[in-house]
Formats: structure tokens, C-alpha cells, sequence
């Protein structure tokens, strides 16, 4: 069970490894949209200091957004999706390894970059840690959530559109408490209430996103 | 060895085939023929279990396959339209993880001999294969599969050419002669000695 999950980490990084495009475009639209946004507002620190936490996490949702579509897609196409639906270790195992993996390539990397892009809003530094946290622990919750809208959408016409539509509304909660921590820090006040309802949300969404991804998975291939 | 008990499939409102039963035994080969559209790989796919049939069971040793899933995908092989390999992987890479997939245990030394029995040298990418080169790095997962007592293969002899058709002509009687079973699709009759021919006709 876990040689197939371990199976299944590997060939998608060596996967990702040898297309980097795919995992510069998420990074890349994260950091021109993040970057905009000062060039629109203003040079006005204090307005820039407010925004700044809403600004990185809606940013960071659409570029999480962005590569989801492939998640699934390639392997629809190839028919490899249909040797993980027929292999011997249970399905929901498989997407967890594959979400993972998404997360890994495209979540990860915003976590990294984020302090860079908070320094463009002059966020004090002490916010830092904050902010990298919560992305931390947000952005997995957003990959989990996602795959199962991108399994549900697989092979749809027009399927994009109707993931967004989908899986934008679920991102909601995410958003405010991701947002909404880095916020409470700004003000002096202690940023764990919102942290640890994010941990909830992420251990809840590990716990039982991968069971519906996995079915979401079956209904889509028949 | 595997039980079909009145198998309906619907398609986009349209029945393709209802009704159909049929008893597979060890060491009997299996036919699928008839016209495109006709729902050869449709049935391929619901006796593998991706596809639910409208009406009807798939059964082996009298459980049906819908409750036993994993236990089912342990004793068989299917290979689909689709080659199913990854074109940025070799094909050495692909062979091993789709093993690992179906629960083989290899080496790669037997990775390595499958794949040059289709003649394929296992390290370029699959990108830069042929259509029937492709395919060939699909079917060297046959050669791995002699413990997999089902194989299930759609259209198997699409873009081979003769040496690559006798070569899997070779391994598919291979398999019947140690009494595994195999259904396989195909438009034209390549000339093997099937136990029994499906002939399905569209409504």
C-alpha cells in the first residue's frame, strides 16, 4: 500500500521534474498577480500593509486554482488513471499520493516565496512566520479540496469553468482564516485560534478528501 | 474462472448489447468481435469492473467483482485502448511503475529482457517512440504478467506489425497453454485457436 504511494510520489516528481514549465506557470502567475496589485493600489504603505495578507492568500488560491485542471487530466488522457483504478492498492491511498505530489510542486513553493512577496508590501517582518504558516498549513487543505472538484470535472467539456465554479466557494473558509491569522498577528493580537482551526480543516480535509477524490474518480471514468 | 450473467450496457441512450452471458474457464481464449461501435471495449471494460453494466453481474468464483475490487484486481491484467504510458517517462520507467501498480514483483534485469523481446531498448523517452513502439512498450507488460491469471486486452493488435503480432500471438497461446485465460478484441481474426468467439451485434 504505501510501496504504491511511494510509487506514485516518485513518477509524479520525475514527471514534474521533466516538464518544469507546468510548475513555473502556477509560481510565476502567483508572483506577477501578487506584484500587481502594488502597481494598481499605490505606493501608500499603510493601505499596502493592510492589504498585503488578502492579497498573498486570494493569489496564492488562484494560482493553486490554476493547476488543478492538470491533476487528473494528463493521466484520463493516457490511460494511465485507469491502471491506478485497477491496480491492487486501494484508490483512496493512490489520491492522497497524487495530491500530495500537486501539493508538493505547487503548494510548496508559494510557502517559500511568500516572504518575498510580502516584502513588495513592506509586511513587518515579524509577520512573517505567520504568514508562511498559514500558508503551510492552508495550501494542502486547498490542493485536497481541489483534486476532488478536478476529478469530478475530468473529462467534462468545458471543464475548467465548472471547477472554479465549484471549488471556488469551498476555498472560503480556507481563505478567512489563512488571511484572517496574518491579520490578527498585524493587530498585536495571538494568530493561534485562526492557525489552529486551519490544522482542523487541513487534518479533517487529509482525513476524508482522498475517499472522495477516489470516488470521484470512479464515477468520472465509467 | 470468470462469469458473465446477462450484461446490459447503455450508452449516451443507446443499448449496445443486452442479455450477455458467458462462462470462462482455465486455459480458454476469448474473441470479442463485431463492428465499431459496437461496445467491444464497453464489455472489455465492464468485465475488468471499470464500467458498471446497466443490467447484469460479472462474477469470479461466484463473487462478483464490484464487492471483491482490490482481491479482483490482484488476478488480472487489462490493457486498455489507450497504451497507458507516460510519454515523458522511458519506457524502462513506465514498465516498473505500472508493476508496482498491479502488485508484480520485478526486478529490473526481467524489466529490461521484457522490453527487448519487443524489441525496445527500454532507456529513450516514450515520447520519441512510433505509434507501434508505443504500443510494444504496453504489451512488454505482458511478459511480466504470467502470475496474473486474467488478461483482459482491448484491440491488442492494433499498429504491431508481423513480428510484433507473432510475438504476442506467442504469448497469448503461452498463457492459455499454462492455463490462464484471456479475452481480447479485435476486428479481424489474427488466426488463433479460440476456445469460443463473442460475436456482438449493435442493436
Amino acid at each position: 500500500m504505501l510501496d504504491a504511494a511511494r510509487t506514485i510520489v516518485t513518477r509524479d516528481l520525475r514527471l514534474a521534474l521533466r516538464r518544469p514549465s507546468d510548475v513555473a506557470t502556477a509560481l510565476l502567475f502567483f508572483v506577477i498577480v501578487a506584484s500587481l496589485f502594488p502597481l494598481g493600489i499605490g505606493a501608500e504603505p499603510n493601505l499596502l500593509r493592510a492589504v498585503a495578507p488578502g492579497v498573498i492568500w486570494v493569489a496564492a488560491l488562484l494560482s493553486s486554482m490554476l493547476s488543478l485542471g492538470r491533476l487528473f487530466a494528463a493521466d484520463h488522457a493516457d490511460g494511465t488513471l485507469e491502471q491506478m483504478l485497477l491496480g491492487v492498492s486501494p484508490l483512496g491511498v493512490i489520491a492522497a499520493a497524487k495530491v500530495f505530489t500537486h501539493w508538493l510542486v505547487s503548494g510548496l513553493p508559494l510557502v517559500v516565496i511568500a516572504p518575498l512577496i510580502a516584502l513588495q508590501y513592506d509586511l513587518p517582518q515579524s509577520l512573517y512566520g505567520t504568514l508562511a504558516l498559514s500558508l503551510l498549513l492552508g495550501t494542502p487543505v486547498l490542493s485536497l479540496i481541489g483534486a476532488i472538484g478536478a476529478a469530478l470535472t475530468l473529462g467534462l467539456r468545458g471543464g475548467g469553468v465548472l471547477l472554479s465554479l465549484l471549488v471556488l466557494p469551498l476555498y472560503v473558509p480556507v481563505l478567512i482564516m489563512g488571511a484572517g491569522s496574518v491579520d490578527m498577528a498585524a493587530a498585536g493580537l495571538s494568530p493561534q485560534g485562526q492557525l489552529q482551526l486551519l490544522a482542523a480543516l487541513l487534518v479533517l480535509a487529509a482525513a476524508f478528501a482522498p475517499w472522495a477524490i477516489a470516488a470521484a474518480l470512479r464515477i468520472s471514468s465509467e | 474462472m470468470l462469469e458473465a450473467a446477462g450484461l446490459e450496457c447503455v450508452r449516451q441512450q443507446r443499448v449496445l448489447f443486452a442479455g450477455l452471458s458467458f462462462a470462462l474457464g482455465a486455459g480458454e481464449l476469448l474473441r470479442v468481435a463485431g463492428a465499431n461501435g459496437s461496445g467491444k471495449t464497453s464489455l472489455l471494460r465492464i468485465l475488468c469492473g471499470l464500467l458498471s453494466p446497466q443490467a447484469g453481474a460479472v462474477r469470479r468464483h461466484g463473487a462478483p467483482i464490484q464487492a471483491l475490487r482490490e482481491d479482483y484486481a490482484r488476478h488480472i491484467v487489462y490493457l486498455g485502448h489507450a497504451p497507458a504510458v507516460k510519454d515523458d517517462l522511458s519506457a524502462e520507467e513506465n514498465l516498473a511503475i505500472a508493476c508496482r501498480l498491479a502488485g508484480v514483483r520485478v526486478v529490473a534485469e526481467s524489466i529490461r529482457d521484457a522490453l527487448e523481446r519487443f524489441g525496445l531498448s527500454g532507456a529513450a523517452l516514450v515520447k520519441k517512440l512510433s505509434q507501434g513502439q508505443r504500443r510494444r512498450a504496453a504489451l512488454a507488460r505482458l511478459w511480466l504478467s504470467a502470475p496474473l491469471p486474467l488478461w483482459l486486452l482491448d484491440e491488442p493488435f492494433t499498429a504491431l506489425d508481423t513480428a510484433g503480432v507473432a510475438t504476442l500471438r506467442g504469448l497469448i497461446e503461452a498463457h492459455i497453454g499454462r492455463g490462464g485465460a484471456v479475452i481480447y478484441s479485435t476486428h479481424q481474426d489474427p488466426g488463433m485457436v479460440a476456445t469460443r468467439v463473442v460475436e456482438l451485434i449493435v442493436a
